[in-house]
C-alpha cells in the first residue's frame, strides 16, 4: 500500500481499482492476496452480513417513504463496502463520526435496530425524542457523534475531539465521513489544515460516490485526485477502492494504528458510487445517463464478496436467502413496534435548549400548553 | 397571462431578466443541469449555457464571494443557497462584505445581486431545512430583504431586485412554493421594493404577515369574522426597508396589532414591528401589541406543527386583541 498521495483522475468504474489502488476482492470474487488484511473466516462473514443488513434496511426504508410512512431516508446503495469496512477497522475505543449516509456504520457499533427506527418515525423512543429529521441519529453511547445536515461541520469537530483524547494520553482514534463533495466546503479544508498541524489521530473519510446531488465530482475540484488535497496540509492522502470492504478495512485499520501511535492523521479517498438517489428527495434520472450506474453495479460490492464466499465455500444462495429473511423479519418488527409509537410529548420541544429551562421556555411551554392544539396537516 | 405557481413565476422572471440582460448569471449548488433541488431554475442551464448558469463546488462562501466579485466587476449576479439553513457558511460574506461595499469604499465599489434562497417550515424539514433567518440580514445594515408570498409579486419583486442597485435578500417560501396558484402577466412589469400590500381590509384588527404565514393568518382573518372581528391583513412583501407608512395608516384606523412569523420570537422581525408601532403610533393603540411566533427552541422535526405560528394559534389571538378592553 503507497501512503504517499497517488493522483490519479478517477471518473469511471474500471478505474477504482487496479495497479494503484490497493484491491483485494476483485470483481469476479477472487482475492489479491498481496493486500489482503487475513481477517478471520468469522470476521469477513460478519463483514459480508453487515452489508446485505444495510442493503436489506436501505431497501424497505425506501419503501416507506414512499407510503408516506416515513418523510424521509438517504440510503448507501453501492457504498456499503466503504462504510462498513471503514466502520469495522475502528478499535472498540474509537469514535466515528457521521455524515448522513453511514446507518450501516452506527449499526455495526452495535446501535440497536429498534433505535434507529424509532428515529426514522421521530417517535417518543427515538434518543432525541423527534426533534430531527429521519436518519440524523445520536449514539454517544456507541462512540458515535450526532447527525447534523449542515456539510462539513463535523471535520473539524473530529480534529478537536481526537486531539483532546489525545493530550489526556489516551490512544483512542476518531474517524470521519464526509462527501467528495464537503470536500468543497471551508470545514474540509480548515479541517486537515488542523488535523495536520495539530497531528491529531483523525481518519478523514472521503466517501467518493461520484455525485454531489446532481453534481458530478469533476465539477467539484479541478484536482487530479481528491486525495491529493492531502499534500497542500501536510497529510497523507491515499486512495482505496471503497467498493471492496477487505481492501477498504485494511488501508484504514493501518491509518488508525499510525494515529494511534502518534503518527497523526491520513485522509482516505474511497472510491465508491452513489447507485441510488442522493436521498427520497431525488430523482438522478434528471441528471445522469442510466448506463453509468449499470457500469458500476457491475463492481456491486455485496455481489463481489457473495462471489468470493461462494468459492471458498463458506456461504450458499439458501444461506443467502435465509439471512435477508432474518433481516426483513427483524425490521418489519422493529417498523411495527415503531408505528405503535406515540409521539413525542408537547413538553419535550422546551427541553434540552439549555441544560435548564430560563423563564422566557417556561412561559411559552405554559403558552403552548394550554393553547388549542395543530391540526396534523402532514 | 397563465395560472403559475410560485416556482414557475420566479423561474420565468429569471428567464425574463437573462434574456433582456447579459451581465445576469445565477450559480449555486445544483441549479444548472437539474435546474435546483427544487427546481427553481430548470431550463434556464439549457437556454442560457454553463457561463451564465454555474453549478458551483459545494461552499456557500465561495458562492457569495464569487458573486461579489463579479457584482464588482459589473455583472449582476443571482446566486442561490440551497435552503436559508444553509446560508450560515456565506454569512461572513455577506455581513462582511456583501453589506458593506458601498459604505466602506464611498461607492466606488458596489454589491448589487439577488441572494435566492427558500426559507420556512412545515414540509418535515427539521431543524436544518425549516429556518426563518430574516432577522439576522435586517439586523445588518446594507442589506435589503424580501419575501413574497404569491406567484404575481414573487415575479414583480424578483424583477426589482435584480434592478436594484443593493443587494437584496430574495426569501422564498417554500411551503407554498407549488400550493399558490395566480395569474402572472406574461409582459414585464415591477413591483416596488419596500411596499407593502393590504390584502382584506379591516376595521378592528391589523394582522401582519408574509411568505407562507399570511395565508395561516387570511385563513384566522376569515374565521374571526364569523365572530364578529374584521381583520386588516397586510403581507409585508418586502421585509427591509419595511413600509412603515402602511402599518402605522393602518394601526392608526384598527388600534391593534398582531404579528405573525415563523421564526422564534426573541429577537425576530415582530420585536421590530412592535417597537416602531410603539413609537409610532403609541396614543393610537388601544391594546398591547401580539407576536404570534415560532417557539425560542431549535426547530424540530416531529412537532413542527405545534412549532409553526398557524391559524390555530393566530386566530383566539386575534380574538383577544380585537375585544382587548385595559
Ligand atoms: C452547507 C450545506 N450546503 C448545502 C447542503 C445541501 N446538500 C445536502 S447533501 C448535498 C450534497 C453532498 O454531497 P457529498 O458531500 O458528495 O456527499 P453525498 O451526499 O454524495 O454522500 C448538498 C448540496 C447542505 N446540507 N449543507
Amino acid at each position: 500500500m503507497q501512503t504517499q498521495t497517488q493522483v490519479v483522475p478517477i471518473r469511471t468504474p474500471e478505474q477504482s481499482s487496479g495497479d494503484d489502488i490497493p484491491t483485494v476482492l476483485q470483481p469476479d470474487g477472487t482475492l489479491n492476496e498481496a493486500h489482503d488484511p487475513k481477517l478471520e473466516l468469522s470476521e469477513v462473514l460478519d463483514l459480508y452480513k453487515a452489508m446485505v443488513r444495510t442493503r436489506v434496511i436501505d431497501g424497505q426504508l425506501e419503501r416507506l417513504q414512499r407510503q408516506g410512512r416515513i418523510g424521509f431516508h438517504i440510503g448507501s446503495l453501492g457504498e456499503e463496502a466503504c462504510i462498513i469496512g471503514s466502520a469495522a477497522a475502528m478499535r472498540e475505543q474509537d469514535w466515528i463520526f457521521p455524515c448522513y449516509r453511514e446507518f450501516g456504520a452506527l449499526l455495526w457499533r452495535g446501535f440497536p435496530l429498534q433505535s434507529y427506527v424509532d428515529n426514522m418515525y421521530g417517535n417518543v423512543d427515538d434518543v432525541v425524542q423527534g426533534r430531527q429529521m429521519p436518519d440524523h441519529y445520536t449514539g454517544r453511547p456507541y462512540r458515535f457523534g450526532s447527525v447534523s445536515s449542515p456539510i462539513g461541520t463535523q471535520i473539524t469537530q473530529a480534529v478537536g475531539f481526537s486531539w483532546a483524547a489525545m493530550s489526556k494520553g489516551s490512544d483512542e482514534v476518531s474517524s470521519v465521513y464526509f462527501g467528495e463533495g464537503a470536500t468543497s466546503s471551508s470545514e474540509f479544508h480548515t479541517g486537515l489544515n488542523f488535523g495536520g498541524v495539530m497531528n491529531s489521530p483523525t481518519i478523514f473519510l472521503c466517501r467518493n460516490n461520484r455525485w454531489a446531488i446532481s453534481v458530478p465530482s469533476e465539477k467539484q475540484t479541478a484536482s487530479e485526485s481528491f486525495a491529493a488535497k492531502g499534500i497542500a496540509y501536510g497529510v497523507p492522502g491515499v486512495q482505496v477502492d471503497g467498493n471492496d470492504v477487505l481492501a477498504t478495512y485494511k488501508v484504514v485499520r493501518e491509518a488508525v494504528e499510525k494515529a494511534a501511535k502518534g503518527g497523526g492523521p491520513t485522509l482516505i479517498e474511497m472510491l465508491t458510487y452513489r447507485v441510488g438517489g442522493h436521498s427520497t428527495s431525488d430523482d438522478p434520472r434528471a441528471y445522469r445517463v442510466q448506463d453509468e450506474v449499470e457500469r458500476w453495479r457491475k463492481t456491486d460490492p455485496i455481489l463481489r464478496m457473495k462471489l468470493h464466499l461462494e468459492k471458498i465455500d463458506a456461504w450458499n444462495e439458501e444461506q443467502d436467502e435465509a439471512f435477508k429473511k432474518e433481516c426483513e423479519a427483524e425490521l418489519k418488527a422493529c417498523i411495527k413496534a415503531a408505528e405503535a409509537k406515540e409521539k413525542p410529548p408537547l413538553e419535550t420541544m422546551f427541553d434540552g435548549v439549555f441544560a435548564e429551562k430560563p423563564w422566557h421556555l417556561e412561559e411559552q411551554q405554559a403558552e403552548l400548553l394550554s393553547g388549542p392544539r395543530a391540526k396534523d396537516h402532514h | 397571462m397563465a395560472e403559475m405557481n410560485l416556482v414557475q413565476a420566479i423561474n420565468g422572471a429569471l428567464a425574463s431578466e437573462m434574456r433582456q440582460n447579459n451581465d445576469v448569471v445565477v450559480l449555486g449548488e445544483d441549479v444548472g443541469k437539474v435546474g435546483g433541488v427544487f427546481r427553481v431554475t430548470q431550463g434556464l442551464y439549457d437556454e442560457f449555457g454553463e457561463n451564465r448558469v454555474i453549478d458551483t463546488p459545494l461552499a456557500e462562501g465561495g458562492i457569495i464571494g464569487t458573486a461579489v466579485g463579479m457584482a464588482l466587476y459589473g455583472l449582476r449576479p443571482v446566486p442561490e443557497i440551497q435552503f436559508a439553513d444553509f446560508i450560515f457558511p456565506a454569512f461572513d460574506q455577506i455581513v462582511s462584505e456583501v453589506a458593506k461595499f458601498r459604505y466602506r469604499s464611498g461607492g466606488e465599489y458596489t454589491c448589487p445581486m439577488v441572494i435566492r434562497t427558500p426559507v420556512g417550515g412545515g414540509i418535515r424539514g427539521g431543524h436544518y431545512h425549516s429556518q426563518s433567518p430574516e432577522s439576522l440580514f435586517i439586523h445588518t445594515a446594507g442589506l435589503k430583504v424580501v419575501c413574497p408570498s404569491n406567484p404575481y409579486d414573487a415575479k414583480g419583486l424578483l424583477l426589482s431586485a435584480i434592478r436594484d442597485d443593493d443587494p437584496v435578500l430574495f426569501f422564498e417560501p417554500k411551503r407554498v412554493y407549488r400550493a399558490v396558484k395566480a395569474e402572472v402577466p406574461e409582459e414585464d412589469y415591477t413591483i416596488p421594493i419596500g411596499k407593502a400590500k393590504v390584502v382584506r381590509e379591516g376595521n378592528d384588527v391589523t394582522v401582519v404577515a408574509w411568505g407562507a404565514m399570511l395565508f395561516e393568518a387570511l385563513a384566522s382573518a376569515t374565521e374571526v369574522a364569523e365572530q364578529g372581528v374584521d381583520a386588516e391583513v397586510i403581507d409585508l412583501r418586502t421585509l427591509w426597508p419595511v413600509d412603515i407608512d402602511s402599518i402605522v395608516e393602518s394601526v392608526k384606523k384598527t388600534g391593534r396589532l398582531v404579528i405573525v412569523h415563523e421564526a422564534p420570537k426573541a429577537c425576530g422581525f415582530g420585536a421590530e414591528l412592535l417597537s416602531l408601532a410603539v413609537e409610532k403610533c403609541f396614543v393610537h393603540l388601544e391594546a398591547p401589541p401580539v407576536r404570534v411566533t415560532g417557539w425560542d427552541t431549535p426547530f424540530p422535526y416531529t412537532l413542527e406543527m405545534e412549532y409553526l405560528p398557524l391559524q390555530h394559534r393566530i386566530t383566539p389571538a386575534l380574538l383577544e386583541t380585537a375585544q382587548y378592553v385595559p
